[in-house]
């Protein structure tokens, strides 16, 4: 490398506190106008690491040894002063949740065009006419009129746009782009990600892309960086590192890393007899009145089918109504119209008409184990409310059910006197759903349960899903909006789209030879590892929109 | 954002209804006669009677309570029982005494508040934060009665630098209102900053681990900017609300107060209408702080409503 624009040299950082680092000894440079990606998973410290690029140390760590050269001269050393001179003007951050990080009282305006205001490079009215650019080079709707609006009237992909619009505003040398499109759809992340990459080429930027997803820092980044504990685990070009990885935490990955390919899908189980549940013309929604005429619809007209022992997978871009209409089966949300039958019996509505035995056998998992569990319960007694509600059994057995089940959900028996907040993600995960074996269901209703989890801890939980189904004749219905996983474990998949299930089919059908024109885009969406996908899937998108039958998609 | 604003008003008269009828009720569960009190131990039962007609103290409550309710929206209060003058007369000239003193407090008290707030929030921790916060705690600990005596016994009895009460009828020179308020607005004022700089410091630091602020730092923003811009913009809803509860706080402050320092305002003339059991003057004067006390909360909502721009956009 002939010129180093950043260069990172053996750094550590380590938490004052204790002293334990969170990046040690990590050397990497970047030359002017390249794309390097750290890939690693959440606490690999790729977060920490690209903060460095700006100078920036969060609370509560501090640098052991080495040193942060942007174009030779030490960030780690600089005064205050230079420091503000530098960022923004010559290194930008992008980071992952734009909605987070506008200021929800300023004008998104006022927000882009503030770098080139405090660092003083241009009077405002140039900034503004600078700004306008960028809008319609990251392809934003009504570029004219958006900077006069407040960040929560936006979406989350135009308030991520909007955020590179901000970074690039002052044209700097560096950005670093922080997970930027992990908390966006597949279909949105599509466009943004095109977006970027164009975007950095017309600047001749350099840029430092941090990401969890292969598949993303296939497309965009020139080398990659993998980061496991904050160790570097390996270097390379980014189709090397994919095809020929050389560490064993790279492979681990690769391999955990479910993707999906077209062709590659479960095999289906045989599907005989009559449905364990059915769902017909479900229509529900929000509002004061949400049983006579919502006002917001969120699932119309909905039908499914689940068998026994079988998994149905819904996806879907957020908003579509899928944890709406887990909702109406779990009884949560009464619908307006339609009939739900259980095994042949008709479900009352709401979880307060349904008898203790209907509750019994729909047990619901929700997404965030965090928000799900009661930090002040140990896991025993979360487990044993379910055991003693719907098993009715004694107090001294209990203690046997209790190892049972986690036994069930792979951890080991002494969990049971542990509270949540002892626990991983993963593990907390696994207590979310033992929660739910506890009652003895016969259908479970997942909602994005392996969302928030790292690729290798997500995949273990696919695992156990399977093992549970085999094993138990549990029925799921698995909701997600990550059709990787979705393929590797549905037998069928429903789409939803607006609220509606515009296609459903067992899951080799509705993956390789879809039907509806939106699920033609949700599935070329997903981000593939070969060079050159993210070009030719943006340009397929574009004709299938063009006569795309009605098909438009929030951004 | 309007029909917000006007539903909480709206939202407001009805509690101010519904506190008129506790005043009405609340007098009317004092205990002792009000005829009694006035004509002494030695009246005869015929005249007690005689007075009772003329007040109309005979007639149900409720009859009672719609008459005083329709003269209460017209401002009239009654005549006092004990001076026998309209009760709005008596109120008027207390009001502005008042009104003077705790708009004193509070011009002292927001800004002091403010400044100690804000530096104690820029850095957290620091030493201008832990005397700050430490000296709030104490203060606060401290009812008005006993720091306003505090005060007395220093600067009025030991230095004999101001005087003990603060008895004007009225002020006939700056100097003269200066001297003689500086205890009594000293003591609400002292009260109100250590609680409003220990919230202001609260909502600011807060804002400021947000990750806005961290953007703004990383884009190259000054702190001070920062501060005044991304951090305020945000907290000036919560801060508008604590400010004016702390305001409403004043009106329990002023009775202590005004008592303490014999000053002739109108939580004065309360305290002494309850010891002759002057029961239009007490319904007038608890009404009014009530009044004033829910004016403030609407103001506290509309502050929140205005700094919020969710709220403030809305369709």
């Amino acid at each position: 490398m002939n010129r180093r624009l950043l260069d990172i040299q053996n750094l550590t950082i380590e938490s004052v506190a204790t002293r334990k680092p969170v990046v040690r000894g990590v050397s990497l440079a970047i030359a002017p106008g390249e794309v390097l990606a750290i890939i690693g998973e959440s606490g690999s410290g790729k977060t920490t690491l690209g903060l460095t690029a700006l100078g920036h140390i969060r609370p509560g760590l501090q640098v052991a040894s080495g040193r942060v050269l942007l174009d030779g001269a030490d960030l780690l050393s600089m005064g205050p002063a230079a420091l503000r001179s530098m960022r923004g003007r010559r290194v930008a951050y992008v980071a992952q949740s734009a909605a987070a990080s506008f200021n929800p009282s300023l004008m998104i305006g006022e927000q882009v065009i503030e770098p080139a205001l405090v660092h003083g490079i241009v009077p405002a009215d140039e900034a503004r006419a600078r700004a306008l650019e960028l809008y319609h080079d990251l392809s934003l709707p009504d570029p004219a009129n958006i900077e006069t609006r407040y960040p929560h009237q936006v979406s989350g992909g135009q308030l991520q746009r909007l955020m590179a619009a901000m970074a690039m505003c002052c044209g700097p040398q560096l950005l670093v782009l922080d997970e930027p499109t992990t908390a966006l759809d597949v279909t949105t992340q599509i466009g943004v990600l095109e977006a970027f990459k164009r975007a950095i080429r017309q600047q001749g930027a350099a840029a430092l892309y941090i990401s969890h997803d292969l598949a993303v820092v296939s497309q965009i980044a020139d080398r990659v960086v993998v980061l496991h504990k904050g160790v570097t685990q390996e270097e390379g070009p980014s189709q090397a590192i994919i095809n020929a990885p050389k560490a064993s935490y790279t492979r681990t990955l690769l391999s955990a890393y479910k993707q999906w390919a077209p062709g590659a899908v479960a095999a289906p189980t045989a599907t005989v007899g009559s449905p364990l549940l059915t769902a017909s013309n479900i229509t529900a929604g929000y509002g004061q009145n949400p049983t006579r005429g919502p006002r917001v619809v969120a699932v119309r007209s909905v039908d499914l089918e689940v068998h026994r022992s079988s998994v149905v997978a819904i996806i879907g871009e957020s908003g579509s109504g899928k944890s709406s209409l887990a909702r109406v089966i779990a009884g949560l949300l009464p619908s307006a119209s339609g009939e739900i039958h259980l095994a042949g019996t008709r479900l009352p509505k709401t979880v307060e008409q349904r008898s203790k035995d209907q509750l019994r056998r729909i047990q619901i998992v929700f997404q965030s184990p965090d928000v799900a569990l009661n930090p002040a319960h140990t896991v025993e007694q979360i487990l044993g409310r379910s055991l003693a509600l719907f098993g009715g059994n004694r107090r001294r057995e209990r203690g046997a059910l209790v190892r049972d089940i986690l036994e069930m959900v792979q951890l080991p028996a002494e969990f049971a006197r542990r509270k949540p907040s002892e626990l991983s993600g993963g593990q907390k995960q696994r207590i979310n759903l033992a929660r739910a074996l506890a009652a003895q269901p016969e259908l479970i209703l997942c909602d994005e349960i392996t969302s928030a989890l790292d690729t290798v801890v997500a995949a273990s939980i696919i695992d156990l899903l399977r093992r549970l189904r085999a094993e138990r004749g549990l029925a799921f219905i698995f909701i997600t909006h990550d059709i990787s996983t979705a393929a590797s474990f549905a037998d069928e998949i429903a789409v939803m789209y607006r609220g509606e299930i515009v296609e459903r089919g067992p899951t080799d059908k509705v993956l390789n030879r879809p039907e509806h024109p939106y699920t033609k885009i949700l599935v070329d969406s997903v981000p593939q590892l070969e060079a050159g996908w993210l070009e030719a899937a943006a340009g397929r998108r574009e004709c299938l929109l063009a006569s795309g039958g009605g098909v438009t998609l929030a951004d | 954002m309007l029909n917000l604003i006007g539903r909480r008003a709206l939202q407001g008269l009805l509690t101010l209804l519904l506190v008129s009828f506790l005043v009405f009720a609340g007098t009317e569960l004092l205990p002792g006669d009000v005829a009694q009190a006035v004509l002494g131990q030695h009246a005869t039962p015929e005249s007690l009677q005689e007075l009772r007609v003329q007040l109309g103290l005979d007639r149900p409550a409720a009859l009672r309570y719609v008459s005083w309710l329709a003269g209460v929206i017209h401002l009239d209060f009654g005549v006092s029982l004990a001076s026998q003058v309209p009760v709005r007369t008596l109120v008027m000239d207390r009001l502005g005494h008042t009104l003077i003193l705790a708009g004193l407090s509070a011009a002292v008290a927001v800004p002091i508040a403010f400044v100690i707030g804000l530096g104690a929030a820029t850095r957290p921790a620091g030493v201008f934060d832990r005397i700050s916060s430490i000296a709030a705690l104490c203060v606060s600990a401290l009812p008005e009665f006993f720091l306003g005596t505090l005060l007395v016994l220093i600067f009025a009895v030991n230095l004999r630098w101001l005087p003990a009460i603060a008895y004007v009828t009225e002020f006939r020179s700056f100097g003269q209102m200066v001297t003689s308020l500086a205890m009594p607005v000293a003591t609400l004022a002292a009260v109100i900053i250590s609680q409003m700089a220990r919230m202001i410091r609260a909502t600011v630091v807060n804002v400021l681990s947000l990750p806005y602020v961290e953007m703004a730092v990383l884009k190259g923003v000054s702190y001070r900017r920062i501060i005044l811009v991304h951090a305020l913009r945000n907290a000036v809803g919560p801060i508008a609300n604590v400010v004016a509860l702390n305001l409403a706080y004043l009106v329990s402050g002023i009775v202590v107060v005004e008592t303490v320092f014999v000053y002739p305002g109108l939580a004065r003339l309360l305290v002494d209408a309850v010891s002759s059991r002057d029961f239009p003057v007490i319904q007038a004067c608890v009404l009014i702080f009530c009044a004033v006390y829910i004016a403030l909360m609407l103001l506290a909502d509309i502050a929140a409503i205005i700094g919020n721009p969710r709220l403030r956009h809305q369709e």
